[in-house]
């Protein structure tokens, strides 16, 4: 028996538009761009929609009705289903009805894609609380999984998963961690007692999500028999191959004319037209051995850069004063109980902004600057500033009037 | 070894600007790559530490006599050169004209394998070179004549020159993809026949032993200590240097956060008009106007400046951008300039929004983080421009141009 567990992960974040120092006190608008502008983030929505969401969704909604055998595990943020529900709600009953076959699991975590654990586990809870009952309320399903954001897992998430009573957590599959062992088993996390370990497969999944469309690659071009053949040798190393990554890969970070809807509307048939195979949810995944050895990760590991740390996200003072100026303020904001200041606040904790902030490999120029919506990292904290700033003046506001009263 | 011929028209201690410090550190560069020098100034002078090429005089001429009286007003040359001799004063055409006889001599007895002409001011005689002598002909862009008349228009009898002189060039070598466009769009020359080479900074900046003592401007040192923020900007006062724009972005700046000093060194042609706008926009307090200054006065003004600002409506290059980031400023460039091109670790801005520049300003004078990090990654980023690297790229266009020729 061998399986593929197909997770892909949906998340768009509200951006912060150009927002002045001249608006300070002025405007609360913060995420309305014009639509042609820069950071609109109903025109990105729309977008996406057209290259990915919409034509994957259709895709797996096919291979789901023709293949009861083929399933997949998605992770999705409350910011894009925020966003979903304004500019593309048939996208959401779409994913209702995939739900319903019984073939789609929905993963848990953050609702609004922050690293919250890591700097306040409190605000953490809340959002995974928030994002639990939108899924239950939308899709009528609690997640049984969890993901943090940006896989950022460590021994005291797992934990905490643990206590919380996940079935599994998922990280990635990172050398350094596994030395000689493979992703493709499951695992016990350390000092856990029922949460399970599911380990991304980075070489065949960044096949996908990343080389895929690579020229230069030499493996190029990547066609279902090669993969699959990879597959297989793979899977001599154990019995199960997770494939993690964003569901945009499909169409928005792989145009339509590489051939990538072609390769995944053919791998899926491919794969299950041998006895043996099968695909599996995250929670099946789980279900699928019991774990072969116990793995810890003391320190912070995450999916992203060759560093696979959090440095990305955290590794210049922008960053840092950007984190704490935010988390600053959660008290105040929170004890405001006006729940638009405290929407404006929690859609701040999106790890994409201090992402969008990172200075790392600034100058060449790479995939930081090509998924940032700001001119530069410089510009993308000047008005994340701005934004906090504002908050603060609001906040000062409502004090001076709740103390007239 | 390859024998060049370079057309310039300054080089220090006699230069009046960057012009002549760019073609001195790319001679020297050039040289330790083997490269056999002969390079041509329109006077007689001395050239001190110059031993790796030839310098030779095309006329007899005083330093100060080659910019005669139309191109700059005389009385910054006098104050530039102070050895000027005012009875010598001819045209600055007479003087191109004197350049040009002798090149004609000269290269009846020479044969270099290139001629590398700098600017417009040596076009006419690389024109001759290439019609007369058929060698292959390097024009060097730093400015075209639409940077110094402001992106409009410009002195008709400039234009024809630079024209001539592109379309004669075997290869253009262009300061910035900025000048690049110009040349393309203004002059028609096609994009292939154009290659960028940025400038980098002066050699013996890095090297000299200046030091920062606080006693040169210790009223700004006093202002510091109380909070201010200091902005400064280097250049000449003309409508190239955008400094309208800055000063009303000040005012708005200045309104949100009063603890903001703005200096303004170097002077010009518009800097009546400056002093006046800041009264009229009610900041002169805050604005300061140091008139011309050079050498450890303006290194101290980039010691004790937070922000730099380059407002440039156009600017070929900006080497003063990268001397401010040595000295460990913060840059804002405008997206016009051509330093903006290779230099990330900046903010940005287009040089007609006022608004920005101001958010920009606020943002680095309120925020110690973002400060840091700029001056930080700046200053990691501008020495990996080398002219090394300048050298490296002016020998493979050299070779390619030679080749063909054969």
């Amino acid at each position: 028996m061998r399986a593929i567990c197909l997770y892909l992960h949906i998340h768009q974040p509200v951006r912060y538009r150009e927002y002045s120092i001249f608006d300070v006190g002025n405007s609360h608008n913060y995420y309305d761009d014009d639509y042609y502008g820069r950071q609109s983030n109903e025109r990105i929505f729309r977008k996406v929609t057209d290259k990915s969401y919409r034509p994957m969704l259709q895709l797996l909604e096919n291979n789901i009705n023709q293949h009861p055998n083929f399933k997949l595990s998605l992770s999705i943020t409350g910011t894009w289903l925020d966003q979903a529900e304004k500019w593309a709600p048939e996208l959401i009953a779409q994913i209702k009805r995939l739900v319903e076959t019984g073939q789609v699991e929905i993963v848990g975590e953050t609702y609004y894609h922050s690293l919250a654990f890591f700097y306040h586990r409190e605000e953490f809870e809340k959002q995974v609380r928030l994002h639990a009952i939108k899924i239950q309320s939308l899709f009528g399903v609690t997640p049984k999984v969890f993901r943090n954001t940006e896989l950022a897992y460590n021994d005291e998430l797992a934990k905490w998963a643990d206590e919380a009573g996940y079935r599994g957590i998922l990280a990635e599959g990172w050398d350094k961690v596994l030395g000689w062992r493979s992703p493709n088993h499951v695992y016990r996390p350390h000092n856990c007692s029922n949460l399970k370990l599911l380990l991304k497969n980075y070489r065949l999944s960044d096949d996908i999500a990343f080389r895929f469309s690579n020229r230069s690659w030499k493996e190029w071009p990547l066609t279902v028999p090669k993969y699959q053949r990879w597959v297989d040798d793979d899977c001599l190393r154990g019995p199960l191959i997770n494939l993690f990554m964003d569901f945009e890969t499909f169409g928005e970070h792989q145009w339509k004319d590489t051939g990538i809807f072609n390769f995944i509307d053919t791998l899926i048939p491919s794969w299950l037209a041998e006895y043996e195979n099968k695909f599996v949810t995250v929670s099946e995944a789980c279900e699928l051995e019991s774990p072969v050895d116990e793995i810890s990760m003391p320190e912070t590991v995450t999916w992203a850069d060759t560093e696979r740390d959090l440095s990305a996200w955290a590794s210049n003072s922008m960053q840092y004063s950007a984190t704490k100026d935010l988390y600053d303020l959660r008290d105040a904001v929170l004890s405001s109980h006006n729940p638009e200041l405290i929407r404006d606040w929690r859609y701040l904790t999106t790890s994409d902004h201090v992402y969008s902030m990172c200075t790392k490999y600034w100058h060449d120029g790479d995939v930081h600057a090509y998924f940032s919506a700001y001119a530069s990292p410089y510009e993308s904290f000047m008005y994340y500033e701005n934004v906090i700033r504002d908050l603060t003046y609001r906040l000062n506001k409502e004090n001076s009037t709740t103390s007239s009263i | 070894m390859m024998k060049i011929l370079m057309l310039g028209w300054e080089l220090p201690p006699h230069n009046s600007g960057g012009l002549g410090v760019a073609c001195l550190n790319m001679a020297r560069a050039l040289a330790k790559y083997g490269a056999d020098i002969d390079f041509v100034v329109p006077y007689s002078a001395k050239h001190p530490n110059t031993s790796f090429m030839h310098i030779i005089a095309a006329t007899h001429l005083d330093p100060i006599a080659r910019y005669g009286g139309a191109y700059e007003s005389t009385k910054i040359l006098e104050q530039l050169i102070p050895t000027a001799n005012k009875t010598q004063y001819v045209s600055i055409r007479d003087v191109q004209h004197l350049y040009c006889d002798f090149i004609q001599e000269f290269l009846k007895e020479h044969h270099p394998d290139v001629v590398h002409a700098h600017d417009w001011l040596t076009f006419e005689a690389g024109v001759i070179a290439k019609k007369q002598f058929a060698l292959p002909l390097i024009a060097h862009v730093h400015a075209t004549e639409f940077d110094r008349a402001g992106a409009h228009s410009g002195n008709p009898l400039i234009h024809e020159v630079e024209q001539e002189g592109l379309i004669a060039a075997d290869r253009i070598i262009a300061v910035s993809e900025a000048t690049k466009r110009i040349i393309h769009e203004n002059y028609h020359i096609p994009l292939n026949k154009i290659e960028v080479v940025y400038n980098s900074l002066d050699e013996s900046y890095n090297n000299s032993i200046y030091r920062f003592e606080d006693a040169t401007y210790s009223y700004l040192e006093q202002m510091k200590a109380a909070g201010y923020t200091i902005v400064s900007t280097v250049g000449r006062f003309t409508i190239q240097k955008g400094l309208h724009n800055l000063l009303h972005a000040a005012a708005l700046a200045i309104h949100q956060n009063p603890k903001l000093l703005f200096i303004l060194a170097g002077d010009g042609e518009e800097r009546n008009e400056l002093i006046k706008l800041s009264a009229e926009l009610g900041i002169s307090k805050n604005v300061i106007f140091t008139g011309f200054i050079r050498g450890k006065r303006l290194r101290d003004i980039y010691s004790l400046s937070d922000i730099f600002v380059m407002s440039s409506v156009s600017e070929p290059f900006g080497l003063t951008a990268l001397e401010a980031a040595h000295h460990g400023d913060a840059l804002i460039l405008t997206k016009q300039s051509g330093v903006s091109e290779i230099i990330w670790s900046a903010m940005k801005y287009d040089y007609w929004d006022e608004r920005k520049l101001a958010d920009e300003i606020l943002s680095i004078a309120d925020n110690q983080a973002l400060r840091e990090t700029l001056q930080t990654n700046v200053k990691q980023e501008y020495c990996k421009i080398s002219w090394d690297q300048v050298a490296k790229k002016c020998m493979k266009i050299y070779n390619n141009v030679k080749h063909k020729r054969n």
